[in-house]
């Protein structure tokens, strides 16, 4: 919980992990790949506020220590979502997997829920994992990269048949939230590496299922607030676009924020930290405080008030996840609002 | 003007297709040497290893064909450095190959459909930012609408702007209408501010990526900090 200029924030830290991408955890003959990924996220974190800059080993891996210390104690998070990312091609051990991420998660079960992952080239023995999974983690959500590397694939697209069995079985197993992260790969190479239309198509087809794009579909951003702004279930995560640009280059950062409140809207757009490619306390200060320079070039945007800071902070992500908000935190208009109708089955009752 | 200063002319007539500006400016040309017989020897640089293979080949052939195109120029090598696929790159832009032959079965076609995306999504950035300057000083929508080419300002943005129309074949006379939309269709007066918001998205796409490019490329070779761009 944030508390600032009288003001309560519930947060909800929509997009975090615990990995190990120690030299211990690269696969023989695939150092490169694994050591490049590692330097690539931490030339990220040099975005941030030096003071929170980590050594290059601290951020190959870290402790749960550092862990509930960042995030929980001086990180005001209330509830963290781990978002599961395997990359076993390169890690031997997975980069975070739903099972290491759950050891920590068993530690802080009201304060930790652990996503996911699927992939559709695993076939049926995927779909087999998938079930195994969602009973032993309780998820109600996954995290796709769509660009993750497998047997000589360099990606694969939403619109692979072989994806809807995937999303039918999420249905079914009551996996509401899909978060799609676009990275640098996706087959075929000639095509743009980040085209997000594959997010829309599949939205389109599965109203009953959210879709959340991680760090807002950089760098496709106009894309993906194209379609944003016509599908009703496809939402933005935060994640990157704060970390990465917030600090560095808060001119930039508030065109991104006004561009996103405008086509978007504040109903729709969850903040997160990535953590640990970023610590969580300055991007939840800095949000909270954040407002637009006061430039003429920014005038046409829409404003973002106290209730629309609060529903970004957590009260958007609780929605989707079911997270029980203590009533001081909750719009005071909410208590007693019915939920809306597509989560209603994930919303505990609040009267 | 040495060689040398022709070489990076030429280079800087090599644009990053995604973000619409030159690969000099971008601080991508690590190195660049001239031999007195005329050998050329570049090198390349990218803000992460894994940026995208077809924006990193489509640099790297444009750069080679760029310097190729200078007459004195006897020979040239373009390496592209600390690139998970860089040995392909390299290997198929020493060749000429195509972009297919870098990376046999793994590519559909060639590049030419992602090049001109890109470009379509540069020329409305460009333009969003043109129109809305001469809106900013008073222009009415019909008086912006109702421009011809030769009406545009004569400035780096506004040329940029004639080049992209001549590369995606859009006629760019003088009489032509100034600001069209990608597929070439004038814009109407009524639709200029609906197109205009949607143009400042893609503007904005454009520029946050270039300033994430550059401070990655800045952090990863440990650069001196350039200014931020002003939004």
């Amino acid at each position: 919980m944030y508390e600032h200029n009288g003001e309560k924030y519930f947060v909800v830290d929509g997009h975090l992990h615990f990995w190990d991408a120690s030299p211990e955890n690269w696969v023989k003959g695939q150092e490169q790949f694994a050591e490049g990924w590692i330097n690539c996220f931490h030339a990220y974190m040099g975005l941030a506020p030096e003071e929170t800059h980590w050594p290059i080993e601290k951020f190959q891996k870290y402790t749960e220590e550092d862990f509930v210390k960042d995030v929980f104690e001086d990180g005001y998070v209330d509830v963290g979502i781990f978002q599961s990312t395997y990359l076993k091609q390169w890690y031997t051990d997975g980069f975070n997997t739903a099972e290491r991420n759950s050891r920590m998660a068993e530690k802080y079960p009201d304060r930790l829920i652990v996503n996911g992952r699927w992939d559709p080239r695993d076939g049926d023995a995927g779909l087999k994992e998938l079930e195994e999974d969602a009973k032993r983690y309780g998820l109600k959500g996954v995290k796709l990269y769509t660009a993750e590397w497998r047997n000589g694939s360099r990606g694969y697209s939403l619109k692979d048949p072989e994806s809807q069995r995937y999303l039918d079985k999420c249905k079914e197993l009551g996996i509401t939230n899909i978060h799609v992260h676009k990275g640098p790969t996706i087959w075929p190479l000639d095509k743009d590496a980040f085209d997000v239309s594959d997010v829309d198509y599949v939205a389109t087809n599965n109203p009953e299922l959210n879709f959340i794009v991680e760090h807002v579909g950089l760098p496709r951003i106009e894309d993906f607030c194209f379609m944003a702004t016509q599908e009703p279930n496809v939402y933005a995560g935060l994640a990157v676009a704060i970390g990465g640009l917030m600090h560095a280059r808060p001119r930039f950062f508030a065109k991104v924020m006004g561009e996103l409140l405008f086509w978007v809207g504040e109903d729709k757009m969850l903040w997160a930290s990535d953590y640990a490619i970023w610590e969580p306390k300055w991007q939840v200060e800095g949000f909270v405080d954040w407002n637009y320079p006061a430039d003429e070039a920014y005038s046409d945007y829409p404003a973002l008030e106290t209730t629309g800071k609060k529903k970004i902070m957590g009260l958007n992500a609780a929605k989707l996840y079911g997270i029980e908000v203590p009533r001081e935190l909750q719009l005071p208009d909410e208590a007693g609002t019915p939920a809306a109708r597509d989560d209603a089955q994930l919303v505990e009752d609040r009267a | 003007m040495t060689s040398r200063s022709r070489v990076l002319e030429a280079l800087g007539t090599v644009y990053d297709p995604e973000l619409d500006e030159p690969i000099t400016s971008l601080r991508f040309v690590t190195s660049c040497e001239v031999s007195a017989d005329g050998d050329v020897d570049v090198r390349l640089r990218l803000p992460t290893p894994q940026c995208a293979p077809n924006f990193a080949y489509l640099m790297a052939a444009d750069a080679r064909s760029a310097v190729l195109r200078l007459p004195e120029v006897r020979g040239v090598t373009v390496l592209l450095e600390d690139h998970y696929t860089g040995e392909e790159i390299n290997t198929a832009v020493g060749r000429g190959e195509a972009f297919s032959e870098a990376f046999p079965g793994e590519t559909e076609g060639q590049l030419d459909a992602l090049r001109e995306l890109f470009r379509r999504k540069a020329l409305v950035a460009r333009e969003s930012r043109v129109c809305e300057e001469l809106l900013a000083r008073g222009a009415t929508p019909e008086e912006v609408t109702g421009r011809r080419v030769a009406d545009l300002p004569d400035d780096p943005e506004a040329r940029r702007c004639i080049e992209l129309r001549r590369q995606l074949g859009i006629p760019a006379g003088e009489n032509a209408p100034a600001f069209v939309r990608p597929d070439g269709e004038p814009i109407a007066a009524a639709d200029l501010r609906h197109w205009l918001r949607r143009a400042r998205l893609m503007r904005t796409s454009l520029e946050v990526n270039g300033g994430i490019c550059r401070s990655l490329l800045r952090i990863r070779y440990d650069l001196p900090d350039a200014k931020e761009v002003a939004a």
